[in-house]
């Protein structure tokens, strides 16, 4: 060292703007770390200093090493904040680079959707299954007896011939595919013990052609209660808590007299729709009335003791109003466009 | 039933005002639902006309046209179209002759078909209006030629408006009658039940009728062989008229309350036995008196017996057929049609009328047996008033005395079976108890007797006779009906009845759910398909030797098999959407498929009645065919479509497995798949699934891809993948409660294990090895590569599994693993001569 720095004020302050000068001209992280060194590190000219303060007089060490100090401290907390606003811009501008058009992103699994008609049948399920009602089922192809004989359709009652029925091979086997859910009213009184509240949900068949309006396949959910001391007001206030559910609050239900064998007596089942699109409106939603005292009896019921009433209605045909579906082929075809707009909900 | 609305008000009071619309509005209240009005669909000028001249004028074309001179008004006054009085009118027909009176539909007229009359240039003529046939205006089919008015017994003035004269401004109202009241497919019973609906008085046709004693003619009820012990015919009416001029024309009134009925006018005879039935609802035949031999006898058939029908049918007669014969043999199928031997003609003179009562089910058979669905058994079927025969032969006659100028004659015959009255006890509060209505004693009396019932009012309750015309009411139960219906639904209050606790969705039903919300959740989409196939489709993925259940009455011949597999069906709707534009389809069927009972079909039904025994119930239902439920999956296209940055992905095997688990994973069971080759599908590329019940390994269906031949064959992509499941297999593999095991969490040490075992090794397999050998220390083994080449020996693979061990109690080291792990490869090499790979 040919000369020697005396640690003076000045002598200090022009070091440390010196060192924050390099400092600030650093462009990014590589360059600030190369600077480490001249600046705050072994051969930086403060270090350099430092080393002086052993060639002073004692009483000059402790003001000199207090002035050296805090311009090291400056230095390093200056270093420090550069290094760690450099560290996170850099990070930022990574970030950047990895970003994305987010309306661009791609889906790497596929929506599905169930059939609506499924989705309706499970939706009514719920609601009688919230009123302590149960879900029954039976087979597609029935026996005569179940599907007419003991519906009170007499071998030649002219209902029976009014059913476009499909019969299975040899038609002596008296085999039919089910034109109804009813002959599942009947296993249940059968199989159940009184008193009886179930739901019959399931696909029937009759040979219609399949056009805008009619399927040979379709659905229906059919309602059975048979219990002591039930009425047709029973059956009116069973339908009009099912009709406000399906179709909100301010729906009703009107009953008009019909005939079905199973039934005395009948009637049609229409249901003001006030969701119905093009305005609120009546609609023929299907067919009820209290169990005819015959099918009591072919199931063992004395219809003396007891009685009941059902109801049932198509589900393709309620879908078409409920959800305004203009045509049967849409339900049968198995477009997935069709399924697809209503996902998996209704 | 169509019922005009002229023709109803002779019977009940109409307002004035009353359209088919408003008709229909009262009588649905009553039952008798609206299907719709019918009207003739001619309106504007339509006029009589009087053809002054006409020219025949031969065309290049070989047709004679004539080019006629009309009058359409009377000397001096404008024609109702406000035109000339005389026109010119070009006319194709040639069956008038001048001086004819003519129906002319002036321009402004339209006729049926919105087929609008205007003059227009034809045959070099400016032609004025159109001379009308009986087709063009609706009337009938005749086009033989235009409507010469005398022919119809008509002589109006010229300028007539001829919509008034034909009766072509008249309406109907059609409504459907449901098959328990047959009495309403009559003008008589529709005006019953619309005074029942209105409280307008209600005239009874039959008492214009006066029936008279008849005698002479030979007549015999022998039924040999009564249908469920019902005698064919129970009343039997016959008279003759003679000197009838049965050429003379049906009334034009007739003809349009016919025609809006829906029949067609034939000839005066059979229009008046028609116009009857439609009145009264008695069907009604006229034989031609001097083509009969003898006298009647009603039997049914014998063996090898025949009859031609008037519609020109020979028809082989069964032995449950009802025949009316003389002593020549059969001469009518009784209440189902008559026979052409003794039918009567425009030349008949002397006519015998029969209104006969016949057993409803005996008619519903025969009509059924022989496909004759006529007019008359359709009411027959359904019951006619067994004490409707005199008043409608009285009917007939008077019509026949007034148009075809008759004389009624007291040959003819009476026969008539009493039949005791049963009365129907109705408790007094049996109405209320049904319906839910406080009914008065009063007014379910007064109810019931509105309708015709006979009521005897007895201490707690009453003693009713139904009226003749209403067979349907023989229990209490009926007439509740009927006062329900009569005093209006609308009564009914509405109550909620509280079922006993419920169980919920069992948990079949649950788990179908399950299934189906599972695969949807993961991008399949539910179909309905048909369950009917090709017996061809139905072998698509079955032996052709499998037994299926055939259709007796298929809607059409390649779909008469109930399906045996959803698969072939879901092809189908891929294929439909594929060749929609839609590649890429992932299906999902859930339903049932049919398999044949193994045991005997019950040929006598128990009655329908009274509760069968335990035997006859369990015989039924072995009748019944196997329907277990299946699952199916189509995949076929694209699972993950081209986008930014991805690239597409098909469909494979593995998807299809993937969607087998998603299905057992939804109902909480375990899948193990192993290599198979069922039929229709890829021998390389499909798995046999298979799940554990109580202990036992079985077999609930195959994944994988499709035979390319096959899919070739169905014109579908070459690479399809499915999947079916016996649903009815995994449901039995549900846990009923799913046991917790326990979660431990001492860390874990995981290891990399790399076989190489010869390339037949099943990965499977190895993996459950692998697992076997390292003991209760893995918690999981997955397996991470399959790789074969550099410096693996040809014929081997290297497999590598990463493995988890976990002790429940404390840490485990590094080198407990890797001795759990030298275990594992000490068993794989016994099995498998497995090496760890270097």
């Amino acid at each position: 060292m040919s000369e020697a720095l005396s640690i003076t004020q000045p002598a200090v302050d022009a070091i440390v703007a010196q060192a924050l000068a390099a400092i600030a001209s650093a462009s990014d992280l590589n360059e600030l770390k190369s600077l480490r060194g001249r600046v705050v590190g072994d051969q930086s000219a403060i270090a350099e200093l430092n080393a002086q303060l052993r060639n002073l007089p004692n009483d000059q060490k402790a003001a000199a090493g207090a002035l050296i100090g805090k311009a090291r401290g400056e230095l390093n907390a200056a270093y420090s904040a550069r290094e760690s606003e450099m560290f996170l811009a850099e990070e930022r501008a990574k970030l950047a680079a990895e970003s994305v058009d987010v309306t661009a992103a791609p889906s790497h699994s596929r929506f599905g959707a169930r059939h609506p008609l499924s989705l309706l049948m499970d939706q009514i399920s719920d609601i009688f299954v919230g009123m302590g009602w149960e879900i029954a089922e039976g087979p597609e192809i029935e026996n005569e007896w179940f599907n007419f004989d003991a519906l009170n359709f007499d071998a030649d009652h002219p209902a029976r011939a009014m059913q476009d029925t499909f019969f299975v091979e040899p038609v002596e086997s008296h085999l039919v595919l089910r034109t109804h859910t009813s002959p599942v009213q009947v296993r249940s009184l059968l199989e159940r013990e009184l008193p009886v509240y179930v739901l019959c949900p399931g696909r029937v068949f009759r040979t219609d052609e399949l056009d805008a309006t009619h399927t040979p396949v379709f659905h229906q959910v059919e309602g059975l209660a048979v219990d002591k001391g039930l009425t047709m007001a029973d059956l009116k206030g069973t339908l009009e808590h099912f009709a406000r559910v399906m179709f909100g609050p301010d729906a009703q239900i009107r009953l008009r007299p019909s005939f079905f064998p199973f039934t005395e007596p009948s009637a049609e089942l229409d249901v003001w729709h006030p969701g119905a699109k093009g305005g609120a409106r009546w609609v023929e939603w299907g067919g009820c009335g209290m169990v005819n005292p015959n099918v009591l009896r072919a199931a063992g019921i004395d219809p003396e003791v007891y009685s009941g009433f059902a109801f049932g209605m198509g589900i393709e045909r309620t879908l078409m109003f409920r959800n305004d579906v203009k045509d049967m082929h849409d339900m049968v075809e198995a477009d997935i466009r069709f399924s697809e707009q209503f996902g998996v909900t209704l | 039933m169509r019922v005009p609305l002229s023709w109803l008000a002779e019977y009940v009071d109409l307002p004035g005002d009353a359209t088919p619309d408003s008709v229909m509005s009262e009588l649905v209240k009553v039952g008798l639902e609206e299907e719709g009005s019918h009207g003739f669909s001619v309106t504007g000028p339509v006029v009589v006309g009087q053809v002054v001249e006409f020219t025949p004028e031969e065309q290049s074309n070989g047709k004679t046209i004539r080019w006629c001179q009309v009058r359409v008004a009377p000397a001096g006054s404008k024609a109702a179209d406000g035109g000339e009085e005389v026109r010119g009118i070009v006319c194709g027909a040639s069956n008038f002759e001048v001086g004819d009176k003519v129906v002319v539909c002036l321009p402004g007229a339209v006729l049926p078909g919105d087929f609008a009359i205007a003059a227009r240039k034809t045959y070099g003529h400016i032609s004025d209006g159109m001379m009308a046939s009986a087709r063009e205006l609706g009337l009938s089919d005749d086009h033989a030629g235009i409507i010469r008015l005398h022919e119809l017994g008509l002589d109006p003035k010229v300028g007539t408006d001829a919509l008034e004269l034909l009766q072509l401004n008249e309406s109907a109202a059609e409504v459907n009658v449901t098959p328990d009241r047959g009495y309403c497919f009559s003008i008589r019973g529709i005006a019953r039940e619309y005074s029942h609906a209105t409280g307008s008085e209600f005239r009874d046709p039959i008492g214009n009728a006066h029936p008279e004693p008849v005698s002479g003619f030979p007549l015999t009820i022998a039924d040999q062989a009564p249908i469920r012990d019902r005698v064919g015919s129970a009343h039997f009416t016959l008279r003759a008229v003679r000197n009838i001029d049965a050429s003379r024309p049906t009334p034009p009134w007739m003809i349009a309350r016919l025609k809006l009925a829906g029949m067609r006018s034939i000839s005066l005879v059979v229009d008046i036995t028609n116009y009857v039935m439609l009145e009264l609802g008695q069907p009604i035949h006229a034989y031609d008196l001097d083509k009969l031999q003898g006298g009647f006898t009603v039997r049914r058939a014998k063996p090898g017996e025949s009859l031609r029908t008037l519609d020109g049918q020979e028809r082989k007669l069964h032995p449950e057929d009802l025949l009316i014969c003389d002593e020549s043999g059969p001469i009518g199928l009784a209440g189902v049609m008559g026979g052409e031997s003794t039918e009567v003609s425009l030349d008949t003179k002397n006519v015998l009328i029969e209104a006969a009562h016949f057993d409803p089910i005996s008619i519903a058979r025969t009509a059924r047996r022989h496909k004759l669905p006529s007019e008359a058994s359709k009411r027959f079927e359904r019951g006619v008033d067994p004490n409707l025969g005199p008043s409608a032969v009285a009917r007939v006659i008077q019509l026949l005395e007034v148009h075809a100028h008759g004389e009624a004659d007291n040959l003819g015959a009476e026969h008539r079976s009493s039949q005791p009255e049963k009365p129907i006890w109705l408790p007094a509060d049996f109405a209320a108890q049904h319906v839910g209505v406080d009914y008065t004693e009063a007014e379910i009396a007064e109810t019931l007797r509105e309708i015709g019932c006979v009521v005897a009012q007895v201490e707690s309750g009453f003693e009713v006779i139904a009226p003749s015309w209403r067979p349907d009411l023989t229990h209490k139960t009926d007439l509740v009906e009927e006062v329900a219906r009569i005093t209006g639904y609308d009564r009914i209050p509405s109550r909620i009845p509280v079922a006993p606790p419920g169980r919920g969705l069992t948990a079949r039903q649950k788990l179908r759910r399950s299934i189906l919300n599972q695969l949807a959740a993961t991008g399949h989409v539910e179909v309905l398909n048909y369950p009917f196939l090709s017996e061809q489709a139905n072998r698509l993925f079955a032996d052709e030797s499998v037994e299926t259940v055939k259709l007796a009455n298929a809607l059409q011949s390649d779909s008469s098999e109930m399906r045996v597999s959803l698969l072939p069906g879901l092809l189908d709707a891929a294929k439909r959407n594929i060749s929609r534009g839609l590649t890429d389809v992932a299906l999902v069927e859930e339903g049932s498929v049919f398999l044949p009972a193994n045991n005997p079909a019950v040929r006598d039904l128990p009655s329908g009645v009274a509760l069968p025994s335990p035997e006859q119930l369990s015989a039924l239902n072995a009748s019944i065919p196997a329907q277990p439920r299946h699952l199916a999956v189509v995949l076929a296209g694209n699972r993950v479509q081209q986008q930014v940055g991805v690239r597409a992905a098909g469909f494979d095997y593995a998807d299809a497995i993937q969607a087998a688990r998603l299905a057992a994973h939804a109902v909480g069971a375990q899948l193990t798949v192993r290599q198979a080759s069922p039929k229709g599908f890829h021998p390389g590329r499909t798995a046999e699934l298979l799940v554990s019940i109580a202990g036992e390994s079985k077999s609930v269906g195959y994944a994988g891809e499709l035979d390319p031949q096959l899919t070739a064959q169905l014109d579908l992509p070459r690479r399809v993948a499915a999947l079916e499941l016996d649903l009815e297999v995994l449901y039995a593999a549900a846990p009923e409660v799913t046991q917790a095991s326990f979660v431990w969490t001492m860390p874990a040490a995981t290891q990399d294990l790399s076989l190489v075992v010869p390339v037949e090794v099943v990965a499977d397999e190895l993996l459950q090895t692998v697992r076997d050998g390292a003991g209760n220390l893995l918690e999981t083994i997955r397996l991470v590569d399959d790789y074969r080449g550099e410096n693996i020996a040809a014929g081997k693979k290297s497999l590598t599994f990463a493995l988890r061990f976990r002790a429940a109690d404390r840490t485990l080291t590094q080198a407990e693993a890797s001795d759990a792990r030298d275990g594992a490869v000490k068993l794989a090499a016994e099995r498998f001569g497995a090496e760890l790979r270097a």
